[in-house]
């Protein structure tokens, strides 16, 4: 319809960025509080103690309850109150074990973003080349081989590639007499020397989780890449741009992928909620003690704080996946930048 | 110089996975000069066009020969091919919405092409660009550079296409229907642009075409293609004159003309619909989670129609005028947002259940688009036992009544129980035609029924549905842009600009002295399939585009474009700024009606 088109004023960019802001606030603030009325209503920190040797008296497990402010015996409302009053504040509460849950954050935080980050980025660049390429060779030998290859990671369980890797390892270890490649946490305990050792030593416990995450990342963005690849390769804008008598490679990457990646935006923050789901195992299987292994132990111990923030944790990266992607999306696409 | 043509194409073959679509083509075209192609959908023009500059898809076989100046093309080398393409052969497409990189600003886009084949700098080519929309007519060049193309109008994006094809000075310029996705008042601009172009450049052009009219004032000589073939080559005087080949002729002879000399025969008694005033907005809104109306689109403001028993009355207007949304609101049968209705006397709105359920029966459209308009899952005979069925006819009567149906509109009975897409356009839009006619309707709405077919499945349509009126005595509200198709199906003519009623009359006066300033120019810019009376035609060319249906206007809502408004003295241009010109009857909203012919 014409009349839209110019009806549109040019609302400018930082508003419409400003608003998508305003509107992932109000869905984190909800996220957060129903998080902990899960959490409280699902888990029994009062399980922690029972059946202790020698057993804990009542009364003090109710005092230590109320003292970090997950006792089932106050009403639901003033707990979640008491935990908002200091959340607001920063303080995301105390362990089951009486330690700041803050502190365990900070601490998990930066083992969780070492392990994901590098995998993400990589994994996300090699997936979308990996994509265009295939489009553009669709249906020859390559593309079957890397289509063929992707189903089979994605069919494959997170935990089994990340042990089908250390299996590898371990082979190649042994066949080739060494102990390159590490598996186990984050760097040799007690190592000491310069920066570069360290820094090779942290590279070498990198390598296979991050290849784990990757890989991932590759099997899916290349699926989705080849997809909207496709689409724009035989659209009529690159017909036209050919017509221009541009060189393939300036109709095929300037014309065609960076058309192709303003769909991908949206696939990026739904694909970064599965890649943290997948790290989950992927920490605990290479010893890396990150916020998915927190995750699980803590829902183990019942211990409602600490659920509660890594709940937060997986909220606020979503979200903020999602602005990144609103961000990109309007970096992208004209279109987007001046219709909100 | 040399007697060697510019482009000789010859023996040129290409198949689509194995199924042949050009055959043993022959084309010659000489510097400067205006080649038309012309031939129904699938004749193989785009494939030719797009052979020429090695355009075709990866599932498409090429072989024969194109030679430019002597150089074969066929063949070579994709990186001699880009130096070719854009510089020396340039080409137009025919979507222009779709023709340019969404995320790229246009100036971008031109100067890119620019510097594709010149050692210029950046700069440099920026200006060029903008050198090259203001020679296109792009009003504040500088600024609309900038512009991404979602942002231009369907014709201001053809201007910069032809733009960027004009970049380098191109010896041969490939137009494939540069203009069909646009109005004919656009189209003549876009076709003055066309000719602006070659004379700056000097380049020959292959204008291919559907639009025997677009071809006869622009082209030199002509092809005419069937089947992949050139089954016709001469001069447009020669092949439109004395066509040799009997296809040609036929084709000649089912192009609808605007200059037809068929004799209306209007309705008479009382009319069967009457529309006063009628007027429709739309909000229009923004914002995502929280949508605020921002303005309204003022879609139909002052719709006069009436239509009679046994006549055909043709609503036309250019796209954005209202015409759809006119017909959305009488098919609601409910009471209008503003004017009024009147359908056999009665008022819709105003009736109780039974009524307008009578009243629905005694009116039925047929749509434009017949595959999408035809659930694909439903064997032809239910669908046209469909409004019969609602109606609450059993099932054998119902039968029955398809059978009869298929037959009256020129389908056999047996195909009843074949499923839509085993029928051609031609034979989707009879299934429409019966469906509507299943429940003995009195007046059918035709919202362009015959815009989506070629021209001689057309002429078969438009027969079914004279003969159709004629037998039934039905009246028909046929709704088109095609002004040459309304000439020869309509007996009275309605014409709306920017949702407002400005002219109308039976169609033999108001075509040949036709009385507001828009009803002229919008006629003035209808081809002609005739060389000779084209070459003597003037065109009127209206500035810009439509403006935009969420103004408010002051006075006469055409005066920013109006030709004779220009021409007007002081005071009568006040009257037209500050009076909103009537329509009443038969008649014309325009303060200072002079009669002018344009046919
Ligand atoms: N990419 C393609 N793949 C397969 N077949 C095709 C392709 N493009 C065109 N064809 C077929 O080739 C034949 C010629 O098509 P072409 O587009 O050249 O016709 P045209 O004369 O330009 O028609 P129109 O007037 O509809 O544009 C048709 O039968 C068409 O279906
Ligand atoms: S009223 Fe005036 S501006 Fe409007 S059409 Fe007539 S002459 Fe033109
Ligand atoms: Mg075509």
């Amino acid at each position: 319809m014409m009349w839209q088109q110019e009806d549109y004023t040019i609302s400018s960019v930082p508003a419409y960025l400003a608003k998508r802001l305003g509107y992932y606030a109000v869905l984190l603030l909800a996220a957060v509080c129903l998080s902990y009325l899960l959490a409280s209503l699902a888990l029994d920190p009062r399980a922690y103690y029972a059946g202790r040797q020698p057993p804990i008296p009542a009364a003090s497990v109710n005092h230590h309850l109320t003292e970090i402010g997950v006792n089932d015996h106050d009403p639901l409302l003033s707990r979640f109150l008491h935990w908002a009053g200091h959340a607001v504040r920063g303080d995301l509460g105390q362990t089951i074990d009486g330690t700041s849950v803050n502190a365990e954050f900070g601490r998990r935080l930066g083992v969780s973003l070492r392990l994901l980050l590098a995998g993400t980025v990589l994994g996300t660049v090699a997936g979308v080349l990996a994509g265009a390429w295939t489009a553009v060779r669709q249906y020859r030998l390559s593309d079957r081989a890397v289509t063929v290859a992707s189903f089979a990671l994605l069919s494959t369980p997170v935990f089994l590639l990340a042990i089908l890797l250390k299996t590898g390892a371990i082979w190649f270890n042994q066949s080739t007499g060494t102990d390159l490649i590490q598996f186990t946490g984050e760097r040799s305990p007690g190592l000491t020397g310069g920066f570069w050792t360290i820094l090779k030593d942290r590279s070498v416990h990198l390598l296979l989780p991050t290849l784990s995450v990757a890989l991932f990342a590759v099997a899916s963005y290349s699926r989705y890449q080849r997809n909207t690849m496709l689409d724009v390769l035989g659209s009529d804008y690159l017909r036209t741009a050919r017509a221009k008598g541009l060189g393939r490679r300036t109709v095929l990457l300037k014309h065609g992928l960076r058309t192709a990646l303003i769909p991908m935006s949206t696939y990026f923050s739904y694909g970064f909620l599965a890649l943290f789901t997948g790290a989950t195992f992927t920490e605990t299987i290479f010893g890396w003690h990150g916020m998915g292994e927190w995750f699980i132990d803590s829902i183990g111990k019942n211990d409602v704080s600490s659920v509660v923030a890594v709940n937060v944790f997986a909220a606020v990266t979503v979200l903020l996946s999602g602005f990144l992607a609103d961000l990109l999306h309007a970096a992208l696409d004209p279109r987007i930048r001046q219709a909100s | 110089m040399s007697t060697t043509p510019l482009l000789e194409v010859a023996g040129l073959d290409v198949d689509f996975d194995g199924r042949p679509a050009v055959r043993e083509l022959g084309l010659t075209l000489r510097r400067g000069e205006v080649l038309g192609l012309v031939g129904e959908s699938g004749s193989g023009k785009s494939a030719t066009a797009l052979a020429v500059l090695g355009l075709l898809p990866g599932n498409a076989a090429v072989r024969g020969s194109v030679r430019l100046d002597g150089t074969e093309l066929l063949g070579l080398p994709e990186r001699e091919l880009t130096r070719i393409r854009g510089r020396r052969v340039s080409m137009v497409f025919q979507d222009p919405l779709s023709a340019f990189t969404p995320v790229y600003r246009l100036g971008d886009q031109i100067a890119e092409a620019v510097r594709a084949h010149q050692d210029v700098s950046r700069e440099r080519a920026a200006e060029r660009a903008v050198e090259l929309l203001d020679l296109v007519g792009i009003p504040e060049p500088a600024l609309r550079a900038r512009s991404f193309p979602h942002e231009f109008s369907g014709g201001m994006r053809q201007r910069a296409m032809i733009a960027m094809a004009m970049a380098n000075d191109p010896d041969l310029i490939l137009a494939d229907e540069p203009t069909t996705a646009l109005d004919v008042t656009i189209q003549a601009q876009v076709l003055d642009v066309l000719r602006t172009a070659r004379q700056a450049t000097g380049a020959a052009l292959l204008l291919v075409s559907h639009d025997l009219g677009v071809i006869a004032g622009t082209a030199d000589r002509v092809a005419v293609m069937r089947d992949g073939r050139v089954v016709e080559q001469g001069t447009v005087d020669d092949v439109f004159r004395r066509p040799r080949e009997p296809y040609t002729r036929e084709l000649l002879a089912a192009v609808p003309r605007l200059d037809a000399t068929r004799r209306p025969r209007p309705g008479s008694g009382e009319p069967v619909l009457r529309v006063r005033g009628l007027t429709r907005t739309f909000p229009v809104l923004k914002g995502t989670a929280f949508r605020r109306r921002v303005g309204t689109v003022y879609a139909v403001d002052g719709v006069d129609l009436e239509v009679r028993r046994g006549e055909t009355l043709a609503l036309v207007g250019e796209s954005g005028s209202g015409k759809s949304t006119t017909l959305f609101e009488l098919l609601e049968l409910a009471r209008p947002e503003g004017g009024s209705i009147e359908l056999f006397g009665q008022q819709p709105g105003t009736l109780g259940k039974a009524a307008a359920r009578a009243l629905r029966r005694r009116i039925q459209i047929v749509f434009q688009d017949p595959m999408a308009s035809l659930d694909p899952r439903m064997p032809v005979g239910d669908i046209v036992a469909e409004p019969l069925r609602t109606q609450g006819a059993g099932r054998a009567a119902a039968g029955r009544r398809v059978r009869e149906l298929l037959a009256q509109v020129g389908l056999d009975p047996a195909d009843a129980e074949r499923y839509p897409h085993e029928f051609s356009g031609g034979q989707r839009q009879r299934i429409g035609i019966a469906r509507a006619l299943s429940v003995e309707p009195e007046l059918l709405v035709l919202d362009e029924p015959v815009s989506a077919l070629d021209v001689s499945v057309q002429a078969g349509v438009l027969e079914l549905l004279q003969r159709l009126k004629d037998e039934l005595g039905l009246a028909y509200l046929f709704v088109s842009h095609d002004l040459s198709v309304v000439r020869n199906i309509a007996d009275r003519v309605s014409v709306m600009y920017l949702g407002r009623t400005v002219e109308a009359g039976p169609v033999d006066e108001v075509f040949a002295a036709p009385r507001h300033p828009y009803t002229q120019a919008l006629l003035s810019a209808v081809p002609l399939p005739d060389p000779e009376l084209e070459r003597k035609r003037t065109r009127i060319l209206l500035a810009g585009d439509p403006p935009s249906p969420t103004r408010r206007y002051e006075g006469c809502r055409f005066r920013g474009r109006c030709p004779l408004y220009a021409e007007l003295a002081e005071q009568e241009r006040k009257r037209c700024a500050v009076d909103v010109p009537v329509f009443e009857g038969d008649g014309v909203a325009c303060h200072f009606p002079r009669v002018r012919s344009v046919v």
